[in-house]
């Protein structure tokens, strides 16, 4: 399927270059540069995304758009790219977020403009780096490089306790991802010199080394995720972020960890998967109940969404362990759901935060009044966030409760409680926010958005519903590579 | 033909569409002279569709394909056929009403327009709901009107009652869709496919699966799928004990009370069973929990009514008891009669909250009727129409509640399903409460003295004609659609629509004796429903028109009884004690002692510690003088040597 132009190299690094070009601007006297430059760089990047979209092919579950050269010949080391129906997607909704973050920080951000407009564009090229890695070397590194900016926009323009925020969040993501590093160089060992994801996929490895390589990969990933009990650094790393950073946390980064138990978890320790199924299942749901109960009683908007993320992505690692087509489309599609409903929800937030430099519950009321318009938007925003058929929201809620109700019903049972607390955690918040009388002298002087802010809501609310009116697009791309990827996992390796 | 059926949900929301988004543009007189034009258009084309299908066209198809996963296939499509039909005529005829009606009831309210595109929209989700061919999208229809409702109760989004109200109707609503979203699931498993037909055609096929969800207590896989459908009816139908979100409704606009929480969408529940009807009749057990769920609701709710003195309340109060009608309609396996109480309750219910709604313009937003009174002499047209509606309410032989509500009192009475007695003393004893609360409502409003101050009956006056005008038509069907009971119920309307066991014949055993309408009527003279309400409408006027002293001395008598019925039974305090503050404590333990303390305070920071303390321990060791580490190393060595010399 290789074309012979090297679109996926293209769609890695032209980001990073243009991230370069950003830094290169240097101090903020040169700030319009940098934000021009950056928004030609990320809608460059998104604009040589489309044709990914555009010439994939749906009905092979092969590696598309492949690209191997050698990078380190003496351990046989390659920079060997390419993309199938479930790293394809998340490609384009690292890409479609680029420029959404770049447009939500243009006039919010006034220090230091290149360095954080730069750094959201390198991220956006190695985040696609971690998407297309088919080297087991390559990935690592591209996942490891991908805590680095985040670290840094969140420890330099995050609030008043950044710094233990990020620190938090790098220590934690980085323990996971050591084990990962480990359990990479045993799978060398064992397969004979070969650090390609794909030959991992096909070794046969026994059962107590599979299991001990499925807690390595388990750990990585649960992390990012995150997953119940290891989740209490993203609420933290939220909350201290600024706007740009929650959106691309939220909407991009945990899907990084997602992403990881389809590429390795699975089909490389599908014995040890299936045998740990139960608790991965039970860890899911309870990130559905436990945190959507959390959840209800947050003070701060930004720590109560950051809790209905870990909710959701509850259900993304419960569908992965069903092994079903539900439940793990179902989790491919709440993961995409959730980059542009979590995405929008951080927005909403930052509109307000930008206003009234508060993100407490308490300090709004009676927004409405002042805000019709942002309002509206918010409000579709938290009917998704609550699973609102119609819009993206439902959708992979919907298919992960039919999938797993094939496993047991209590488990369906259990997931669908999500109806009820989401609906409750986000409406609560919304009537504290937007409703009622207008609050305080601060809400009476709020002005509605700009038109910025309404291109940017606008954008989101139509993917939220296109997709929830009409996701047959989404899962037709994966079909043919979840198919595969199920059959794969139905087979032994021991 | 079938861009017809596409036009009947499209146009509305077109309609919303351009009084939603572009209201502000548009202004509000066109806003609504374009969804009123576009919801005229919807209700046409649903007439022409229901001759269409009078004469045998009937379809079911699919729109697109909304989403395929693993080997099953989710389709956005619809079916029309005689149950929808009438559904649909009854929606877009209401919804047509209201809309006119609110030009008048909303002319100076700021939210003009929204209120135009709410109305328009929740237009189009419950054709949605009613005109779908899959479980998916009557699910879309089923929370789309959720939503509209959630809106709509707290359209006047500043008063604190408002946006509680719609938060807990959001979320008791939810509560019932969660037990509904569950069913679908295992229809989805068992059956393989959400498409109605396939369902119903496969249903029987499963009759005697069964599914042990706790181990060693097999349950018959169809009535587990029946009862949690029915939890989700329970919940947008509003019946106990999920019908708290109805009463507080009320704190939306009343244009809505009428054509949502009264006409529409609180019947969504009703037709939802009556289009299962194949899946319920395979389950005795299911019938059986509708005909008590239904019975509780239909009496204990009536007796609410009762005692209330808002004027919008006691309508609330007589759609839950008239919900409860229905239900036990359901239970009695009396589909039809079911959907024609469902479609004659639409029409009086509704002249009686616009009704209602016209009061309470007249009264400038005074709801309490100890307030009122008199009333007729300056509203004639509200004050006949609202009697007119009445007297369906009650069940009068010639109005139309009369023939719907008796049918179903026979029904049940013909049911030999377990539960049916129980379910038959309530409806009978509901007879006579229905017509007490109707006629008091109408006696303290209408009649007697005039209670309200004096600035407020200086300005009385009849409502303008976008109101009464609604009235009047409303108040057409509600005497004349009663006659319709012989093909509908008694004949064979629904024949193939509604699916009934043999052994469930109550409906057949009434249309054995059924002699036409006027038959059934003089029937009616020698029967206990007549008199019962005759009697009820009798003490209601001899309560609150003649001597007028004894209702505040039985309130007085029997305080324990009246305190009951008037917290409605304590249910709310409950909840909002047991669920609400519940979830909230167990929220914040989870909270401050799960993530706070014990993940986060002991393992994460925790380590951290650790990691600080052992470091600075070791660091004691780095003291940078020579002699130290000389000395360090020469213990060393003494160690090292001894392990290798012994």
């Amino acid at each position: 399927m290789s074309s012979g132009f090297p679109l996926l190299s293209l769609i890695i690094w032209l980001p990073i270059v243009f991230g370069v070009a950003v830094f290169a601007t240097g101090s903020d006297r040169n700030a319009a540069l940098a934000r021009w430059i950056a928004l030609v760089g990320s809608l460059l990047g998104f604009l040589i995304a489309i044709p990914l979209g555009n010439g994939f092919d749906t009905t092979t579950s092969a590696m598309q758009f492949t690209e191997s050269y050698p990078w380190f010949e003496r351990f046989n080391v390659n920079y060997h790219i390419g993309i199938d129906g479930i790293s394809m997607p998340l490609i384009l909704l690292n890409c479609f977020f680029t420029p959404i973050v770049v447009m939500a920080g243009w006039e919010v951000i006034k220090e230091r403009v290149s360095q954080y407009m730069g750094a959201f564009l390198v991220m956006s090229g190695i985040v696609n780096g971690v998407f297309a890695s088919l080297d087991a070397v390559l990935f690592y590194v591209f996942w490891e490089a991908s805590l680095i900016p985040m670290f840094l926009i969140i420890g330099i323009w995050g609030g008043p306790n950044r710094v233990y925020a990020a620190i938090k969040f790098f220590l934690y993501t980085l323990l996971g991802s050591l084990l990962m590093l480990v359990a990479l160089i045993y799978l060398y060992q064992t397969s004979g010199g070969s650090f390609s994801i794909l030959d991992y996929h096909q070794l046969p490895i026994p059962f107590t080394p599979q299991i001990l390589i499925f807690i390595a990969f388990f750990l990585a990933f649960a992390v990012k995720v995150p997953m119940w009990p290891v989740h209490t650094w993203l609420p933290d790393a939220h909350v201290e972020a600024p706007t740009g950073g929650s959106v691309i946390l939220a909407a991009i980064l945990l899907k990084l960890g997602g992403y990881g138990f389809l590429r390795f978890a699975l089909p490389i320790t599908p014995d040890a998967s299936h045998y740990l199924a139960s608790t991965v299942i039970a860890l899911s749901l309870i990130a559905v109940v436990y945190i959507g109960l959390i959840a209800l009683m947050q003070a701060d908007m930004k720590k109560l969404i950051a809790y209905s993320s870990v909710a959701h992505m509850g259900f993304v690692t419960l569908g992965f362990f069903l092994f079903n087509a539900y439940g793990i489309e179902g989790a491919m599609v709440q993961m995409i759901s959730h980059g542009f409903i979590s995405g929008a929800m951080f927005l909403c937030v930052g509109v307000l935060y930008d206003r009234l430099h508060s993100r407490q519950i308490a300090d709004y009321g009676g927004v409405v009044n002042k805000m019709p318009v942002f309002a509206a938007f918010f409000m579709l925003f938290a009917m998704a966030n609550a699973g609102l058929p119609g819009t993206s929201g439902f959708v992979g809620e919907f298919m992960v409760i039919m999938g797993s109700i094939k496993i047991s019903f209590w488990y369906a049972f259990l997931a669908a409680t999500t109806l009820i607390t989401g609906a409750a955690y986000t409406l609560w918040m919304y009537k504290r926010v937007i409703f009622g009388a207008v609050a305080s002298p601060a809400v009476e002087g709020l002005e509605d958005i700009s038109k910025r802010e309404f291109a940017i809501l606008t954008i989101l609310a139509i993917f939220v519903l296109w997709f929830g009116l009409y996701p047959y697009p989404l899962t037709d791309v994966m079909h043919a590579s979840v198919d595969h990827l199920l059959n794969h996992v139905s087979n032994s390796k021991l | 033909m079938q861009k017809l059926y596409l036009l009947v949900p499209l146009a509305p929301l077109l309609g919303a569409i351009i009084a939603g988004l572009f209201g502000r543009y548009v202004g509000p007189t066109w806003s609504h002279r374009a969804t009123i034009l576009l919801v005229f258009v919807s209700f046409l084309a649903s007439v022409r569709i229901f001759f269409d299908v009078m004469e045998g066209n009937t379809f079911n198809g699919t729109v697109y394909t909304w989403l395929i996963t693993g080997d099953t296939r989710f389709e956005v499509g619809f079916l029309i056929d005689q149950l929808s039909a009438i559904m649909m005529i009854v929606v877009s005829f209401v919804s047509l009403m209201v809309h006119i009606y609110t030009i008048g009831y909303m002319h100076d309210d700021p939210g003009y327009q929204r209120f135009f595109s709410y109305i328009s929209l929740f237009t189009f989700s419950m054709m949605m709901l009613v005109m779908s061919n899959n479980f998916v999208q009557l699910f879309f229809g089923w929370e789309a009107v959720g939503l509209v409702s959630y809106l709509l109760i707290g359209f006047w989004y500043t008063r604190p009652t408002a946006i509680y109200a719609n938060m807990k109707a959001f979320l008791v609503n939810r509560v019932g869709d969660f037990g509904f979203l569950l069913g679908i699931a295992m229809i989805l498993m068992y059956f393989g496919t959400l498409d109605y037909a396939s369902v119903f055609a496969q249903s029987s096929d499963f009759a005697n699966e069964k599914i042990e969800l706790f181990p060693g207590i097999p349950w018959y896989v169809i009535s587990v799928i029946c009862i949690l459908l029915f939890i989700g009816a329970m919940g947008k139908s509003a019946q106990f004990p999920l019908h708290v979100w109805l009463p507080d409704s009320m704190e939306g606009p009343t244009p809505i009370s009428a054509l949502i929480h009264a006409a529409t969408m609180v019947t969504a529940g009703i037709f939802m069973v009556a289009r299962m009807s194949p899946l319920f009749e395979l389950s005795e057990t299911a019938l059986t929990a509708v005909l008590i769920i239904g019975g509780i609701t239909t009496l204990f709710m009536a007796l609410v009514a009762v005692v209330q003195n808002d004027i919008k309340r006691v309508v609330a109060f007589s759609t839950l008891s008239q919900l409860g009608y229905m239900t036990v309609a359901l239970g009695a396996s009396a589909y039809s009669a079911a959907i024609f109480h469902l479609m004659t309750h639409a029409f009086f219910k509704a002249v009686l909250f616009l009704g209602a709604g016209s009061v309470i313009i007249a009264m400038h937003h005074e709801q309490d009727m100890q307030k009122m009174g008199g009333l007729k002499r300056y509203m004639p047209i509200t004050y006949a129409t609202m009697f007119i509606a009445a007297l369906a309410s009650a069940g009068v032989p010639g109005f139309s509640g009369f023939f719907s509500k008796d049918a179903i009192i026979e029904a049940v009475h013909f049911s030999s399903i377990p539960g049916a007695g129980f379910a038959y003393f309530c409806v009978l004893t509901t007879v006579f409460v229905t017509a007490l609360y109707t006629f008091r409502l109408i006696f303290m409003t209408f009649h007697g003295q005039e209670r309200m101050d004096k600035h407020t009956k200086e300005h009385l006056h009849e409502s303008p004609w976008v109101v009464t005008v609604p009235l009047v038509i409303l108040a057409v069907p509600t005497i004349a659609a009663g006659w319709l009971i012989d093909p509908v119920v008694v004949g064979d309307y629904f024949k193939n629509v509604i699916y009934v066991d043999t052994n469930h014949d109550a409906i057949k055993q009434l249309s054995t004796e059924f002699t036409g309408v006027i038959g059934m009527m003089s029937h009616a003279l020698s029967t206990a429903p007549f008199w019962l309400s005759l009697i009820g409408i009798f003490t209601a006027w001899y309560l609150y028109c003649i001597q007028t002293a004894i209702p505040e001395k039985i309130k007085n008598h029997f305080g324990i009884i009246y305190n009951l019925l008037d917290r409605k039974y304590f249910i709310d305090e409950f909840y909002s004690w047991f669920f609400a503050s519940g979830a909230r404590n167990l929220g914040t333990v989870l909270w401050k002692y799960g993530d706070v303390k014990i993940i986060d305070g002991f393992f994460v920071n925790g380590t951290a510690k650790v990691v600080a303390l052992s470091a600075s321990i070791v660091r004691r060791y780095q003291t940078g003088y020579i002699y130290h580490y000389a000395f360090t190393m020469i213990v060393g060595i003494v160690v090292i040597l001894t392990f290798w010399l012994y």
